[in-house]
């Protein structure tokens, strides 16, 4: 029993393990994160830039609706 | 932007719990070994790790085969992101496995057939991304990833047999042992304890980080198609 060896003092090496492992899987998550949200960024911007493009497409503009143009004239009237 | 199912964030939820409870068993609750000290107890992390990561290279070896046979890039997205999650959680494993290798043998490394294996398998995932990288046609992109995580996926089970098939000093803990390894010890019931709420935890931390990954990869994939879109 006197005889058996002490157990070492190794913690300094569990702290820097786990330290290690948290801040490997937090930097993945926020790189996840950046990732995602510059993504968003891109989708919203390219949706924009697709947006002037679509009526370019379109064969013809909507013809404008009589009531609104009668409406037009009486006042001019 | 597709707002988050709802499953999918009671998966973070609980992803977050299951670390925080791995965590106090593996600090708390297991005993302190007595030859190595609290050094040992990094060995609950690095075997959770390690297990999802080496059954994630092979998920995406099997993934890469449906693609193969489909040709739907659908699986090509779903294998990258098993293939990225595995990479970052066996860079943990190796990582531990150094810091606990510096007590327990006195060095940061060694070239010993285990952790050998194990830094070619890393390599050979973040060549994985390299090759990706170079090729900008996604069906010669995921054809070519295919093929290349169908080989990689050999490595998986090379590793986990290295302990097994030559002469090591990796301990081997579980089911067998090695007589020649250095370092290894004798697991009590509330060490089993630890482990295998080590292993529950990380199974789906692995499968909560690869749900978003997936999400990510859908993404990318439609900002390329929009790209395509407004160029044409």
């Amino acid at each position: 029993m006197f005889l058996q060896e002490p157990t070492p003092d190794t913690s300094g090496y569990m702290i820097a393990g786990y330290a290690i492992a948290f801040l490997v899987m937090a930097l993945y998550v926020f790189s996840m994160y950046l990732r995602t949200r510059n993504l968003n960024q891109d989708i919203a911007m390219l949706e924009e830039m697709d947006k002037p493009a679509a009526p370019a497409e379109t064969t013809q503009p909507k013809p404008r609706p009589k009531k609104a143009a009668k409406v037009v004239t009486k006042r001019a009237g | 932007m597709q707002p988050k199912p709802v499953l999918l964030k009671i998966l973070d939820g609980l992803a977050v719990i299951l670390l925080g409870v791995a965590t106090y068993f593996a600090l708390v609750k297991a005993p302190t070994e007595q030859v190595m000290g609290q050094v040992q107890r990094v060995f609950y992390f690095h075997i959770g790790t390690a297990w999802t990561a080496l059954l994630g290279f092979l998920f995406a070896a099997v993934l890469s085969l449906v693609f193969l046979f489909t040709r739907n890039l659908k699986w090509d997205r779903f294998q990258v992101a098993a293939i990225e999650v595995s990479l970052v959680f066996f860079f943990i494993t190796i990582v531990l496995g150094s810091i606990w290798a510096r007590p327990a043998w006195n060095t940061w490394w060694t070239w010993d057939p285990r952790l050998t294996t194990a830094a070619i398998t890393e390599l050979i995932y973040i060549a994985y991304f390299m090759l990706r990288q170079g090729i900008d046609d996604p069906d010669r992109r995921a054809r070519f990833g295919a093929v290349y995580a169908l080989i990689g996926g050999i490595s998986a089970p090379i590793t986990f047999f290295a302990i097994r098939l030559y002469r090591t000093i990796h301990p081997v803990v579980i089911a067998g042992g090695n007589p020649e390894a250095q370092g290894g010890f004798s697991m009590t019931p509330s060490m089993l304890n630890a482990m295998f709420v080590a292993l529950i935890a990380f199974t789906v931390i692995f499968i909560d980080l690869y749900w978003n990954r997936i999400r990510l990869g859908n993404l990318e994939d439609k900002v390329e198609q929009l790209k395509l879109k407004v160029m044409l």
